[in-house]
């Protein structure tokens, strides 16, 4: 048995230890917004906000998450940052098909909270390990840079 | 795809992940490059004893000469200056080139010296550095110098059964200066070639450790260490043009030292 805090709330999951933090989010407590591609680190669908900093979950192991505080893109539903960055990405078209939004929101939200200076070379360079094969990256990159302009001021 | 059946173990100090080892545990660490090789089922271990949050290496400690990073500290910490950098920002800088912010989060330093594939970037950097890694195994406690850690791709001076404990970096002396030049396609990608060098006047120290190369790194030390590395890779039996692209890291990298 392996105890966590998610999105909140205080979960015990029943999972062996092969199972990664994706499937048991997806799987066992049905929080199918954490998507998966690769399985191997390199994509960025399935990243989730884990001990507040950004991490796979496709690599990190439930088990080995025992008494960890993870929060899914479900998580940041009443979330302010959160929201401004889900209003620029409707405005600046910064999806499409919507598989890497939700980790492109979390890495994002990363990006506006621990770089608030980033200028557009920083922003691309901090979302290269967030593949997207629908938009191009333009319309993500403009709303992130939306959001860390309008926080300026 | 999904990684095949292994136990799980979460030791609480060094002496029991070493009891956990000896009873055939494989260590986990941030999982970074386990976690793939799991998933892959390139590594198939019975069970895993996970050593990520042990505060034995997750600490660190400064002298005047030298500074120490537990094996635990993550490419992050680094990268924030959350843990000492002894060569004033290079290491940090290192850092932040290494995969992506999500996947330096859990990395760890002495998982990727541990790992040691022949392009990550700690490897190549600390070497120059004159790096040691401090082990812990049944029979105590050894150091290693890092200049002969690696006896090939995935391969280093640890046993089966032992730990890495932390990695010791000399301080560089004023005046001194790390060049580091990482070649690759798209930003956070593991190397195509790496070269680094150490200048350090005050102690008559010139290393150049070039990276990347399939197997344990070119290393060369000494007033002419840069043309003798070149001419090492000329004789190294990779491809010509993985040979190229070391001579023209080289070249960068000696020449932001003479810069
Ligand atoms: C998408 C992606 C891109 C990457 N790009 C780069 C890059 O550009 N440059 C780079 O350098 N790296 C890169 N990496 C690798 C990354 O740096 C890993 O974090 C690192 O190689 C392994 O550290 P870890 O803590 O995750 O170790 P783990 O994956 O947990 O372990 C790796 C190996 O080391 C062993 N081990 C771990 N800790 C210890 C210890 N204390 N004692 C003994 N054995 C130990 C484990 O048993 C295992 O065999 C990348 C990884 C990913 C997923
Ligand atoms: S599914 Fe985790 S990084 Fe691709
Ligand atoms: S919107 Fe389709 S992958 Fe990004």
């Amino acid at each position: 048995m392996t105890t966590l805090t998610v999105n909140g709330i205080e979960t015990t999951l029943d999972v062996p230890p092969r199972t990664h933090l994706a499937d048991a989010l997806r799987e066992t407590l049905g929080l199918t917004g954490t998507h998966l591609g690769c399985e191997h680190g390199v994509c960025g669908a399935c990243t989730v906000e884990l001990d507040g900093s950004p991490a796979r979950a496709c690599i990190a192991f439930a088990a080995a998450c025992a008494g960890a505080v993870v929060r899914t893109i479900e998580g940041f539903e009443y979330d302010s940052v959160m929201a401004e960055l889900r209003a620029a990405f409707t405005a600046h078209h910064a999806l499409q098909c919507g598989y890497c939004t939700p980790g492109m929101l979390i890495t994002a939200r990363d990006i506006v909270l621990r770089i608030p200076g980033a200028d557009e070379a920083r922003v691309r360079r901090e979302l290269a390990g967030n593949l997207c094969r629908c938009t191009g990256y333009q319309g993500i990159v403009d709303a992130i840079l939306a959001v860390l302009a309008a926080r300026r001021g | 795809m999904k990684a095949a059946a292994f136990d799980l173990v979460r030791p609480r100090t060094v002496a029991d992940a070493l009891a956990a080892l000896a009873d055939g545990a494989r260590p986990l660490a941030g999982g970074q490059s386990l976690g793939p090789m799991l998933n892959f089922r390139l590594a198939t271990p019975e069970r895993l004893a996970d050593i990520r949050t042990l505060a034995a290496l997750r600490a660190h400690a400064e002298t005047d000469d030298t500074i120490t990073w537990g094996a635990a500290v993550t490419h992050a910490e680094v990268e924030d200056g959350r843990v000492p950098d002894p060569t004033g920002g290079t290491l940090r800088a290192i850092a932040g080139h290494i995969a992506y912010r999500a996947v330096r989060n859990r990395g760890t330093v002495g998982g990727s010296l541990a790992h040691a594939d022949p392009a990550a970037d700690w490897i190549s950097a600390l070497t120059a550095l004159g790096g040691s890694v401090r082990i812990a195994g049944p029979e105590g406690e050894r150091e290693e110098a890092l200049t002969g850690w690696m006896s090939g791709a995935f391969a280093t001076q640890l046993a089966e059964g032992e730990l890495l404990l932390s990695v010791t970096i000399p301080r560089p002396r004023p005046g001194a200066r790390l060049a580091y030049r990482k070649l690759c396609r798209k930003e956070g990608e593991f190397a195509m070639a790496i070269a680094a060098v150490l200048d350090d006047p005050a102690r008559a120290i010139r290393r150049v450790v070039v990276g990347a190369t399939d197997g344990a790194p070119i290393i060369a030390e000494g007033a002419d260490a840069g043309p003798r590395a070149h001419a090492a890779i000329d004789a190294w039996p990779g491809e010509a043009w993985k040979a190229r692209l070391l001579h023209v890291s080289l070249d960068r990298a000696l020449g932001d030292i003479a810069a």
